[in-house]
């Protein structure tokens, strides 16, 4: 199959430009290497909101909570196993703690995805809305992760290499999924849901797996994240942190792989570029997310829109 | 009094009217009959501004109201019943009268007005204060109608009034709409699926194909007219 | 019971508030079917302009004094109501008949936009404001229990503009013209109604009450700053999906309940903390039993 091909090409691509990357590595300037890591696990997170809002056509506004979950759930693994392990095995230790954070992520993405069998639209936006909000006041107040003052001290073990890798095999694994047979289903969902179940798709069993599988990518996201900049607090995965991925995926236009990776680094390098109006930069950015709904709701990297009938009233 | 003059209207890149063209002398019955997808309620729909018309122009009372807003149309006195009917399910048959006297002051006008559709159709006062919502089907057409009226327009566009409405209300609303015609010299548009019971009222007739016109006459000729009882009236 | 009493005051004046804030919501989506985000930010300008109107006001009249602070609520709810109407037509009439999810998006930009404006340095800054006393207040000690009269006036307040609106919308032609466009804007252009005006005034009615909760709220809280809308705000339109979004005495019930909800379970030492947790929880919790909310009718998608 031709686009199974093309996720097969990101994969080899990216895993290619990850082995390059790690090995040029020590070259590089730390500030851009840090902006290219952000680069890696925005496209994570972009890529695999993707999945639950532009395949399978759900609206969720909780993605930052995932990534908190995943985030939290990795650092306190590595803190609490760091001084036992040898250096030799820390690699597997930073493995086991991103998939650990993964899971619990995609558990957690199983309880919001059992509420959105039943919800639609707004609806289950603000179901997501809230649990983002409930994750973020839960881990406000434990205590055993730092609660408002943060969790310090994680170890840095998020590189260049492992971001771009794991950012290859996450286009992969949507690509793969949504180009599936099975996956045609997603796709089904999003386009008309009744129309789908009466054609024996289960649109549930959809849903439920999109929230999973997009949430354990965002814990990834989250894990690394945490291992990146060394310090987590619960204020960065607040709602905004949740909308700035969601610009991601209109930005690149739902459901299109291609341009949500573009979109993710395009909104990374952004703020960067904005730097010398920092008073100003907030503003913009809420001024372009406007611009953008008002002007190509459909994305600015998707050609053709399929209008609606003409205007009425 | 109602001119419509090569309308086009497309709906995103599939055109749904080329050029039609039909007048609607005063105080007259005309009536559209076609097949589905012939373009009969899209012509109701851009001639009432519901939908932006992408060519041709429609005059009113002498004057170009082509693409004017819904309720500036209504103001001037011509007055669209929808397909489906779109009774405010959510207000009372009462409320649904009053806001079909929305751009009316007179009191008094619109007192009477009420009086008058009650008399045409008596079950509507039965069900004065009940949710348009809690009507049959026939009983909200004749809501549909009867707030058209409180307008006080001079021409009634009416879209499929029969449709999915008991046979024997069917008879009783046709009824209504000759008496609205000959008692209050409404000039009537008819749309309409019963091409038999839509011809049996009218002068004049259209009949239209995929977004023309195919034949007009008056309706007694096109009842008689091989062709047009062959695909319209059954033989 | 004494305590019980105390929260239930207590919960009724905050729960008010949330009722004036969650009926705009409400409103906005009986009309339009969509969130308008930005309403949480119209109480902030609401606070904002008693704030900057307060001083000009006092060379008149004198403050705090009652006709000093209900010509203040005027004057800023006048303002707020241009200001939503203002919004409504330059942010999302360009996006009507769009999908939902655009002009959604939309509206959390013109939140955002709102928001770090107001807290740019040339605005109003970021800082926290001290609020004017606009209005003597006094605690009343009756049974052992303190009412202070700021509590009173907000429950009294709501209990009029309630009513207010309750006769506006079901007692008048623009009330009645609402409801029809909130069914059917179609059928309602049909009948003669311009709906852009009907839908300008329903976002200036929804700001208007908007404005006089975001005074109320700000003689409660300890400052004004422009991010203080977001909180109540979120916790109205919870309250407003509570209620069944676009059921407007759903809406105050919504708010009413949420307001004791939060008051009750922040005086249990060890829930507090979770305050703003507990809200969406409650949330999640009733859209998964009743998916259209407490008053809500569950509609049956057409095919």
């Amino acid at each position: 199959m031709k686009s199974a091909d093309g996720a097969k090409r990101w994969l080899l691509v990216g895993i290619a430009l990850a082995v390059v990357a790690s090995y040029f590595t020590p070259q590089f300037n730390r500030y851009y290497l840090g902006i290219a890591i952000d680069c890696g696990i925005n496209i994570i997170l972009a890529v695999s909101l993707n999945l639950i809002n532009g395949h399978t056509g759900q609206f969720s506004l909780g993605h930052a909570g995932f990534m908190a979950v995943g985030g939290y759930t990795a650092a306190k693994f590595s803190l609490v196993f760091e001084a036992m392990v040898p250096d030799s095995l820390k690699p597997l230790l930073f493995v086991a703690a991103l998939t650990l954070g993964g899971l619990i992520a995609a558990l957690a993405g199983l309880g919001v995805g059992v509420p959105s069998l039943r919800l639609k639209g707004d609806y289950l936006a603000i179901v997501t809305l809230g649990f983002g909000e409930i994750i973020r006041v839960v881990v406000q107040n434990m205590e055993s992760v730092g609660a408002a003052s943060g969790l310090k001290n994680i170890p840095k073990w998020t590189t260049l290499g492992w971001t771009f890798a794991l950012a290859a095999i996450t286009i992969y694994a949507v690509a793969s999924l949504v180009n599936s047979t099975y996956g045609r289903g997603f796709i089904a969902v999003s386009d008309d849901e009744v129309a789908a179940s009466s054609m024996g798709i289960n649109p549930v069993r959809y849903k439920v797996t999109a929230f999973v599988t997009g949430a354990f990518f965002a814990g990834i996201a989250g894990g690394l994240y945490a291992h990146h900049k060394q310090f987590l607090s619960p204020t960065g995965f607040d709602f905004l942190k949740s909308i700035d991925i969601v610009v991601m995926v209109i930005l690149g236009g739902m459901g299109r792989t291609a341009g949500v990776v573009i979109a993710a680094i395009i909104l990374t390098l952004l703020p960067e570029f904005l730097r010398q109006f920092a008073d100003y930069r907030m503003i913009i950015y809420s001024l372009l997310i406007i611009g953008l709904m008002m002007a190509r709701p459909q994305g600015l990297f998707t050609l053709s829109f399929k209008k609606k009938g003409a205007a009425s009233v | 009094m109602l001119e419509i003059d090569h309308l086009e209207v497309s709906y995103g890149s599939i055109r749904a009217l080329h050029g039609i063209s039909l007048k609607v002398p005063e105080k007259s019955i005309v009536t559209l009959i076609g097949g589905n997808g012939a373009g009969k309620s899209t012509t109701l729909r851009s001639i009432s501004g519901l939908i932006k018309v992408r060519a041709g122009n429609v005059r009113y009372d002498g004057q170009d109201i082509t693409n004017k807003p819904a309720h500036e149309i209504v103001a001037r006195g011509l007055c669209h019943v929808p397909e489906g009917r779109m009774v405010f399910a959510n207000l009372t048959v009462m409320e649904n009268l009053h806001m079909g006297a929305y751009l009316r002051k007179d009191r008094a006008g619109i007192a009477s007005d009420i009086e008058y559709a009650f008399t045409i159709f008596p079950r509507l006062k039965e069900r004065i204060s009940q949710l348009a919502g809690t009507l049959s089907g026939g009983e909200q057409q004749m809501l549909a109608i009867a707030r058209a009226l409180m307008s006080k327009p001079r021409c009634l566009m009416l879209d499929e009034p029969s449709l999915g409405i008991a046979p024997i209300l069917v008879r009783s609303i046709f009824d209504q709409i000759v008496a609205i015609n000959k008692e209050r010299g409404l000039t009537i548009l008819l749309v309409e699926q019963n091409a038999n019971l839509a011809l049996s009222i009218s002068h004049y007739g259209y009949v239209l194909e995929t977004g023309s016109v195919l034949i007009e006459d008056t309706a007694e000729a096109l009842r008689k007219d091989p062709q047009v009882r062959a695909a319209y009236l059954g033989g | 019971m004494e305590w019980f009493l105390q929260q239930l005051i207590n919960g009724l004046a905050l729960g008010s508030i949330y009722a004036l804030i969650a009926l705009g919501y409400t409103m906005v989506y009986g009309v339009l079917r969509f969130i308008n985000f930005a309403h949480s930010d119209v109480l902030m300008l609401g606070a904002f302009s008693a704030y900057y109107v307060a001083p000009a006001i006092e060379k008149v009249l004198p403050l705090p004094s009652v006709l000093g602070a209900l010509v203040i609520i005027l004057i800023s709810t006048l303002i707020c109501a241009g200001i939503g109407m203002l919004i409504e037509f330059l942010a999302y009439r360009p996006l009507r008949n769009r999908p939902k999810l655009t002009v959604l998006i939309t509206a959390i930009g013109v939140s955002l936009f709102i928001e770090f404006t107001c807290q740019h340095k040339s605005v109003f800054g970021a800082d926290t404001k001290p609020f004017p006393q606009l209005l003597p207040a006094t605690d009343f000690h009756v049974l052992g229990l303190i009412i202070s009269s700021n509590d009173l006036l907000v429950v009294f307040i709501t209990a009029i503009l309630l009513t207010a609106l309750w006769f506006i919308v079901q007692r008048t032609k623009m009330g009645t013209a609402m409801r029809a466009v909130s069914f059917n804007q179609q059928a309602a252009a049909l009948m003669g109604v311009n709906i852009n005006k009907i839908i300008s005034f329903t976002f200036g009615l929804g700001s208007a009450l908007a404005a006089i909760a975001g005074i109320l709220y700000a003689l409660k809280a300890p400052g004004i700053e422009p991010l203080m809308g977001v909180q109540p705000g979120l916790r109205a339109f919870v309250a407003a999906v509570l209620g069944g979004i676009g059921n407007l005495p759903g809406a105050a019930l919504g708010g009413l309940l949420l307001g004791l909800l939060e008051t009750f379970a922040g005086g249990i030492s060890g829930l507090s903390n979770y305050r703003d947790g507990i809200a969406f929880a409650i949330l999640i919790l009733i859209l998964l039993f009743k998916p259209a909310g407490l008053l809500g009718k569950a509609t049956i998608e057409k095919v």
